[in-house]
């Protein structure tokens, strides 16, 4: 959220409220105007399920030649995907629209979000809401019906507990990654290509095995951009393999908490950005 | 935010003469209400990096608005004018609160709009000539529903103030339009409604008249006029448009490189900034220039020719007197441009006082 006065830290769940209430309204009539035109919908939806279902089809195909991927089963690899493919798609239903900044600021229609008496990131992640990303969360949750059919796990209370949390949390690291690097282009307006590095190239790179890629590349994603706990960490836990950089068991438990240090980060890096917009007007 | 104090360092003497004038036009418009609006010193730099190199840049700072100072009193209609570049957005936008001034003092209706914005825009409406406020791909009374609940405006109130617009603004049949659809001028007319709906005090207006054809031009501006008399708003104008200021202004202020150069009626404009008009005239047939002091012949070309007039004076005396002596078949009059006015006034040395 953008903002306020310095000593505004007591608003903040007035503040909160507020902007979930003006996303429900923005959101609320976007949807209403989708739903006018239904046989559009379904087939934008569609068309959004099958472009990202290619991304899937490209592993199936990898999988006709090999038999696994640095020891990792399809069914594993499956299970990865729908959990990546999931949890991104949430991320991008529900505050993707907040990568249109750059454009945004460029064309002045920025401005017109500041006349209004509510959160600045509010309405601009529900403008636009776009419901067919719907067919994005319907391939990732088709694909992990079919991997927790196919993989060989021994069930426990706390695994079964941890699939919930896994693609919640994962969903909120995304967004988290959505608003932060959003949040950068107030600074530079074209680097929205940078955040789609994060974004887009994220959800696919976690999409296969950590063992498929250099260590460095691991480490960074683990300890620099989190992206590690939206599913290598806590799905190589469930899967009863060993963890990615050898980390301990207990870290399998730590999505909730990386997925609220990633959204204050956020949120601290979207209220920089606000405040450097507002004394530039850039 | 940078206090008083440190504003006023570096500011040439001739500011403070301007700003004298200012006040001589505040006193005069505000009566005993006070002010509404209210700026002291507010100023605004930009901070501009150009590069100069492959990675070198060079750091340059821009004075949008330098030490600008005025009071609007509640229920004015100011013409806010100045050539582009001249910082008239740049102010409107610290007014809005969408940006924060680099220093001195602004008040909107008691409230700092750079700190608490979202309690501004409760009690202001903004318009754009160039963008719209309305949601782009959404019919017309959807983007209103959506104010409707983001202001919070009773029930009761959203549907007389709707109503009102819907009826004087002639949008019956354009609220299930989306608003892509809609032509520059019923968008318009759309944009004015729903910066109304919430029953603002004070409606900025950005160029709210700017690519519309004459009717729509003249039902906004009597729009404009009846809502001031009906509600007492609040209006700033912002304008290339020196007509609309005509008929809707009372009051107009001009700034030109950050500062205001001019504060007072209208009329006064064209007497401080010493501009003419022009009666073209089609005679008969080609005749020497005609002589008509204080009006002068500045062209001739056959049988047309052109008179240029102080600005401040009546044409109809012109116009009589040259049609009693002279042939005339037709003849019309050219309004003095603005920027031209404002041009020779910001040329001019000495400070300008209203009259």
């Amino acid at each position: 959220m953008e903002l306020g006065p310095a000593g505004s830290g007591g608003r903040e769940p007035g503040r909160l409220r507020e902007g979930l209430r003006v996303y429900r309204l923005v959101a609320g009539a976007w949807i209403r105007s989708t739903m006018a035109y239904r046989a559009s919908f379904v087939m934008t939806a569609f068309g959004n399920f099958a472009s990202t279902a290619l991304d899937f089809v490209a592993i199936l195909l990898m999988f006709t030649r090999v038999d696994g991927l640095a020891g990792w089963s399809l069914p594993d690899v499956a299970f990865l995907y729908g959990l990546s493919a999931t949890s991104f798609g949430l991320a991008d239903l529900a505050v993707g629209s907040v990568e249109g900044l750059g454009r945004r600021v460029r064309d002045g229609t920025l401005d017109l979000l500041f006349l209004r008496p509510a959160p600045v990131l509010a309405q601009l992640a529900a403008d636009r809401f776009a419901l067919r990303r719907l067919g994005r969360i319907t391939q990732g949750l088709l694909v992990l019906g079919w991997a927790l059919a196919a993989v060989d796990v021994a069930w426990t209370p706390l695994k079964v507990l941890l699939m919930p949390v896994m693609v919640v949390s994962g969903g909120v690291i995304f967004g988290a990654v959505f608003v932060g690097g959003s949040a950068f282009q107030f600074a530079a307006q074209d680097a929205s290509e940078v955040q789609n590095a994060f974004t887009y190239g994220g959800v696919t790179l976690l999409q296969y095995p950590p063992t498929v890629f250099a260590r460095e590349l691991v480490r960074g994603v683990t300890f620099v951009l989190p992206l590690a706990f939206v599913d290598w960490v806590p799905a190589s836990y469930v899967l009863g393999r060993p963890l990615p950089l050898d980390l301990p068991a207990w870290t399998a438990f730590l999505p909730p908490l990386v997925a609220a240090v990633c959204c204050a980060l956020a949120g601290l890096a979207w209220r920089a950005g606000v405040r450097s917009y507002r004394s530039t007007g850039s | 935010m940078v206090d008083g104090g440190t504003v006023g360092e570096g500011t040439p003497d001739g500011a403070d003469a301007v700003n004298a004038a200012a006040d001589g036009g505040r006193t005069a418009g505000a009566g005993a209400g006070g002010g509404f609006i209210e700026l002291d010193r507010v100023e605004k730099v930009f901070a501009v990096r150009r590069r100069t190199g492959l990675l070198r840049s060079e750091r340059r700072e821009v004075r949008a608005v330098d030490a600008l100072s005025f009071t609007v009193a509640r229920g004015e209609m100011v013409g806010y004018i100045g050539p582009n570049g001249a910082g008239k957005s740049t102010t409107v936008k610290m007014l809005t609160g969408i940006l924060t001034p680099s220093g001195g003092r602004l008040r909107v209706a008691g409230i700092d709009p750079a700190r608490e914005r979202t309690r501004l825009a409760q009690r202001i409406g903004v318009v754009f000539g160039q963008r719209t406020t309305l949601w782009w791909d959404l019919p017309l009374i959807d983007s209103y529903r959506l104010m409707h609940r983001m202001y919070r405006i009773p029930r009761a109130r959203y549907r007389e103030n709707l109503d009102r617009c819907v009826e004087l603004l002639e949008l019956g049949d354009l609220l299930d339009v989306p608003v892509r659809q809609l032509s520059l001028g019923q968008r318009m007319r759309g944009d004015i409604a729903a910066a109304l709906l919430h029953d603002p005090e004070v409606l900025y207006l950005d160029e709210p008249t700017i690519g519309l054809d004459v009717v729509s031009k003249a039902r906004v501006r009597e729009f404009l006029r009846d809502l001031n008399a009906e509600r007492g708003t609040t209006v700033l104008l912002t304008t290339h448009d020196l007509q609309d200021i005509e008929q809707v202004c009372s009051r107009v202020m001009v700034i030109d490189h950050g500062r205001l150069v001019y504060d007072g009626p209208l009329a006064g404009l064209h007497e401080a900034g010493g501009s003419e008009r022009v009666l073209v005239v089609d005679l008969e047939r080609e005749l020497p220039p005609i002589e008509a002091p204080p009006a002068r012949v500045v062209r001739v070309e056959g049988p047309r020719q052109w008179l240029a007039f102080p600005a401040a004076q009546s044409a109809a005396p012109l116009v009589a007197r040259i049609a009693a002596e002279h042939p005339l078949v037709d003849l019309s009059v050219r309004e003095p441009d603005i920027e031209a006015v404002i041009a020779r006034m910001y040329a001019a040395t000495a400070p300008v006082t209203p009259p």
